[in-house]
């Protein structure tokens, strides 16, 4: 992931909040990935129009923790769901 | 509810006997359908359109269930779109906060229809395919213009930009066209392929000589998906299901028997499974009779294969049992005669070696005729 990539939740991906079971998962075609505070965190940075720079920056402030280390670990999140077809870059 | 325990209830003490609730509901809607697949895992005795669920009672049971903890769910059939009421129940699992799936062969589907669908907040749909040409997809659907129309709605749904799955069914009469099946998903921009060799439940048992792969083809299934998904990584997702009475270890039962899913059957009666109606020692309970968190904790069916005690030897001591759970109760069923025997796909049952033995001999019956799925009377 480059700062200016703007990655996007695509049609039939949807963040919702299990409350039988106390947490929030991601819906996707026959997938139910179950977010820890941090997948949840990065996921709900993500509206399709802010790049993935300024949501790394957003964190790092927001969570008072270095840039770098955020935009590795939120890199590899979002490239693994990528990988599997749940996330997109506009 | 039984003795006035509410959902809430029912959860603790799930919990407390170490049960899970249920992640995915499988909604029967219905066991008509224009197709006659010979391998639709449809119950041989089919659901009459009279003993269906009503529009309303499925609202309710769609309710249920997400108040049980279900967070997808798969509209079915037979063909889900013989349902006059699709859009409404779509409309209504949306609501009830489901991740609604569609699953159909796309007859039945305009192109009015599918606008309704998209309107109603469809969240994804599985289209089946039969096969990569008419000729071949109208045989094994038995369908005559069926491939024509699926290609239509292939065409309306990626327009409409519902996600979309190619589920193709292999089995040893379209195997060699699966190269063909995957380059469709991706001119249909589909996000994933479920390859699944054909398994043999329901309708499938009686043309297992007409339907057998052969274990060479079994191989090069598996070797065409696997590059396939190193190829294809990032652009197309392959989900597959291989050919087990070619395996040496059965297919896991779900998360284990009544852990993960349950099915309604068009009649409103809750399986375990879309195959549990042949285990004969079963009774299942009924959405119009009782709530679906009480059926899904204390029903007996549900109860029956949970965790390990029923289990026989050599499952009984084997360090695999939690991870295929000694595999298919259906097919022990079928195949043992005892829905508590370990499957007989594995190695370690004393039935394998004569099951492998009748494999092949299926799988070498060329001369056998395919035999069609009827409809319900
Ligand atoms: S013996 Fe039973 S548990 Fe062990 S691998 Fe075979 S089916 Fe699975
Ligand atoms: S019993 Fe067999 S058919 Fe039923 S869910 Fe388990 S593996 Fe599937």
């Amino acid at each position: 992931m480059s700062p200016e990539d703007i990655p996007v939740i695509p049609r039939g991906v949807r963040l919702h909040e299990d409350r039988v079971r106390g947490s929030w998962v991601l819906l996707a075609p026959e997938r139910a990935i179950r977010l820890d505070p941090i997948g949840h965190a990065i996921l709900s940075e993500i509206d399709g129009s802010r790049s993935f720079g300024a949501i790394t920056a957003g964190l790092a402030a927001k969570y008072n923790a270095p840039e770098e280390q955020i935009a590795k670990d939120a890199g590899e999140f979002i490239e693994g769901l990528m990988n599997r077809r749940i996330l997109e870059v506009a | 509810m039984m003795d006035g325990s509410t959902v809430t209830d029912l959860h603790a003490e799930g919990r407390a006997r170490g049960i899970p609730a249920p992640i995915a509901m499988l909604a029967e809607l219905t066991h008509r359908c224009p197709l006659s697949c010979p391998y639709c895992s449809n119950p041989v005795e089919l659901a009459r359109k009279e003993r269906e669920l009503s529009t309303e009672d499925w609202i309710r049971v769609f309710h249920e269930a997400a108040e049980l903890g279900v967070l997808q769910l798969h509209l079915s059939g037979g063909e889900p779109a013989s349902r006059r009421d699709l859009v409404e129940l779509v409309k209504a699992a949306r609501e009830a906060g489901l991740y609604t799936n569609l699953i159909t062969s796309g007859i039945g589907l305009s192109e009015r229809r599918m606008a309704e669908l998209d309107e109603a907040g469809l969240d994804h749909i599985q289209l089946s395919l039969q096969g990569t040409d008419a000729e071949m997809a109208d045989n094994i659907g038995g369908y005559k213009g069926g491939f024509k129309r699926k290609m239509m709605v292939a065409e309306w749904i990626k327009a409409s930009g519902i996600p979309l799955t190619l589920n193709a069914v292999v089995h040893r009469r379209n195997l060699h066209q699966l190269p063909r099946a995957i380059e469709m998903a991706l001119e249909m921009e589909a996000r994933r392929i479920e390859v699944a060799i054909v398994q043999f439940h329901g309708w499938a048992m009686q043309n297992r000589d007409a339907l057998m792969p052969t274990k060479e083809q079994a191989q090069e299934a598996s070797r065409i998906v696997a590059e396939a998904r190193a190829a294809l990584k990032g652009r197309l997702v392959l989900d597959y299901v291989p050919a087990d009475y070619h395996s040496d270890y059965p297919k896991r039962c779900m998360g284990g028997w009544g852990s993960s899913g349950l099915n309604v059957a068009p009649d409103g009666e809750v399986l375990p499974c879309h195959a549990a109606q042949t285990i004969p020692s079963l009774s299942f309970d009924n959405v119009r009779d009782r709530g679906l968190a009480d059926i899904w904790y204390n029903g007996s069916a549900f109860n029956a294969y949970r965790g390990y005690e029923w289990m026989q030897e050599p499952c009984r001591s084997c360090e695999r049992k939690t991870k295929d759970f000694g595999g298919c109760r259906c097919q022990a069923m079928a195949l043992a005669g005892d829905p508590a025997a370990t499957d007989p796909v594995c190695i370690k049952s004393p039935l394998h070696g004569e099951l492998q033995k009748r494999a092949e001999a299926f799988s070498g019956n060329d001369a056998a005729e395919l035999i069609y799925r009827g409809q319900p009377a």
